[in-house]
């Protein structure tokens, strides 16, 4: 029963960082066709030791408890990230932060978050 | 009455643990299991008689050609063609719609013309004939459901009009199971404009009920192997024999030829026309033994056997607080699937908990976003049935879904 261990149950009834922003720099959406996930986020930037980095953060939207987790815990992991860095993540460092096994057809309900928020940074440097 | 446990027995793949436990597959409407029969007789192909058809002077090939039109006669048996040539074999139900789209469409539809679809059909029955309308300039007209998951036959005259060339309609609802009654609607179209063709889609219909393809007066009837015990990677286009000899081939190359020159080619005969190239001649003759598989269980046997555990999973699943039945909960008029959502729990959650214990389901829109859209739901989760599916497996399925409940609740 590893894959629904607790932190990722709790992040799921209790979303951090759930919501919109009053003010955002950048704000990305993806749908999964396939299982009907949707996720926004939102960020807000700024300036820190000459690099741009998230100082705010919201997501929204409805999917299953992998994704919905995922954008949870991602949130709170990129407050003060620089934008470069949010940029090298990757699918492992994903897995690394849910920290439990994913079959092969959840992977993409996990990553999902990570793609809308990259595309958010990409917009902001056309 | 059938011995579903018994019936097991035929599966080897129910004799199969996974994880130290046994399957409980409820995903029949997705692709069904393959009883021994089936698989000996596609063996058999490969270790007895593997030779390609029709042109061999040899006795192995006569004797595939011979097995291979065998296959034809007993699936035209089947459906109650008014001949075999009747039949023709494709890859799957989404390739014989093609074919019909890419002859008969091209060839008879023009702009302006309009063709009528329902809202419960599967992608296979309605991404055909949309694009087709995209090409043609076609009316592409979608008739809704009535609250309780089916179709109001009063509307039907609004839909078919003079220029209405074709309705395609599902037999049976792959979401919903909603079974419609087609004999009525082929009867009511055709008093309305009788040059309207009707194409059924019976890919959940053929496996599970008896079809009578000329009772039902439609012109075009499409399913697949692979959901009736036969092996994936074929499929059956019946046609009116009249229609088909009249439509243009569908695929060029092999078979399909009487005579070729370098200026021109005579095509051949319903139905190798439309049978380009070498078939999947061991599909095909296992596909004849998933039919006398059938025939010997009988299908109104099979029928009954689906509505009564339909009605056992209904009873059970509705009593279970915060799960949705979508659509009719009817059996009298429902195939043997059912939709479900879970109040508060995404479905891939649902399935993936159940998996846990070998229980196989299937959740998202089920190759029916627009009726997904239409009823305003996100994805389900869907459970099916067939001739191998017992009380102790719905037994399972909701010892399963209280487990999910208890996890998120």
């Amino acid at each position: 029963m590893d894959m629904y261990r607790e932190q990722i149950l709790d992040h799921y009834k209790h979303p951090r960082n759930f919501g919109t922003l009053k003010k955002s720099d950048a704000k990305a959406s993806a749908y999964n066709a396939t299982c009907g996930d949707k996720i926004t986020i939102e960020i807000q930037c700024q300036m820190m030791n000459a690099k741009c980095q998230i100082k705010d953060i919201r997501f929204n939207g409805e999917g299953c408890a992998i994704s919905m987790a995922s954008a949870s815990m991602l949130s709170e992991k990129v407050k003060e990230m620089t934008l470069d860095g949010i940029m090298k993540l990757n699918t492992e460092n994903i897995l690394e932060m849910l920290n439990t096994t994913l079959t092969p057809s959840r992977i993409k309900c996990a990553t999902l978050p990570l793609e809308v928020l990259q595309k958010a940074v990409v917009s902001l440097n056309p | 009455m059938m011995d579903a446990s018994a019936i097991q027995k035929d599966f080897p793949q129910l004799r199969r643990h996974v994880r130290g436990k046994p399957l409980i597959y409820l995903d029949s409407t997705a692709t069904s299991l393959k009883p021994t029969a089936v698989i000996n007789k596609i063996n058999e192909y490969y270790t007895k008689y593997s030779a390609n058809i029709f042109r061999g002077i040899y006795k192995i090939s006569e004797e595939a050609t011979a097995q291979y039109e065998d296959a034809r006669t007993r699936v035209a048996q089947f459906i109650h063609a008014s001949k075999p040539e009747e039949v023709v074999f494709t890859r799957n139900t989404s390739e014989a719609i093609n074919l019909v789209a890419y002859t008969w469409g091209r060839s008879n539809l023009k702009r302006g013309d309009a063709v009528v679809v329902t809202i419960m059909e599967h992608h296979s029955n309605f991404v055909p004939w949309q694009q087709m309308a995209k090409e043609k300039g076609l009316e592409f007209r979608v008739w809704g459901l009535d609250k309780d998951g089916t179709l109001n036959l009063k509307k039907l005259d609004t839909f078919i009009t003079r220029r209405t060339k074709l309705l395609a309609i599902t037999a049976v609802s792959n979401v919903i199971g909603t079974i419609n009654p087609v004999k009525t609607i082929v009867g009511t179209v055709k008093k309305l404009n009788p040059n309207c063709l009707v194409l059924v889609d019976a890919a959940q219909a053929v496996p599970h009920m008896p079809v009578d393809v000329q009772d039902w007066g439609a012109d075009f009837l499409a399913f697949s192997g692979h959901k009736m015990l036969g092996p994936t990677g074929i499929g059956v286009l019946w046609g009116r024999f009249e229609l088909l000899e009249e439509m243009p081939p569908f695929l060029f190359g092999g078979d399909m030829i009487r005579e070729v020159h370098v200026g021109e080619t005579i095509f051949n005969g319903v139905p190798h026309k439309f049978e380009a190239g070498t078939p999947h001649i061991a599909g095909t003759t296992g596909l004849g033994a998933a039919v006398d598989y059938l025939t010997a269980l009988g299908m109104d046997d099979v029928r009954a056997h689906e509505e009564a555990i339909t009605e056992y999973a209904m009873k059970n699943l509705s009593d279970m607080k915060g799960i949705r039945i979508i659509g009719s909960h009817d059996t009298a008029h429902c195939g043997g699937v059912m939709s479900f959502t879970m109040d508060g729990i995404h479905p891939h959650d649902v399935a993936q908990i159940l998996d846990q214990d070998n229980i196989c389901i299937r959740v998202g829109f089920h190759c029916a976003q627009p009726l997904h859209e239409y009823l305003k739901i996100g994805p389900t989760c869907r459970a099916s049935f067939y001739v191998y599916t017992t009380k102790e497996d719905i037994d399972a399925l909701v010892k399963g879904l209280e487990k999910v409940r208890k996890i998120f609740q």
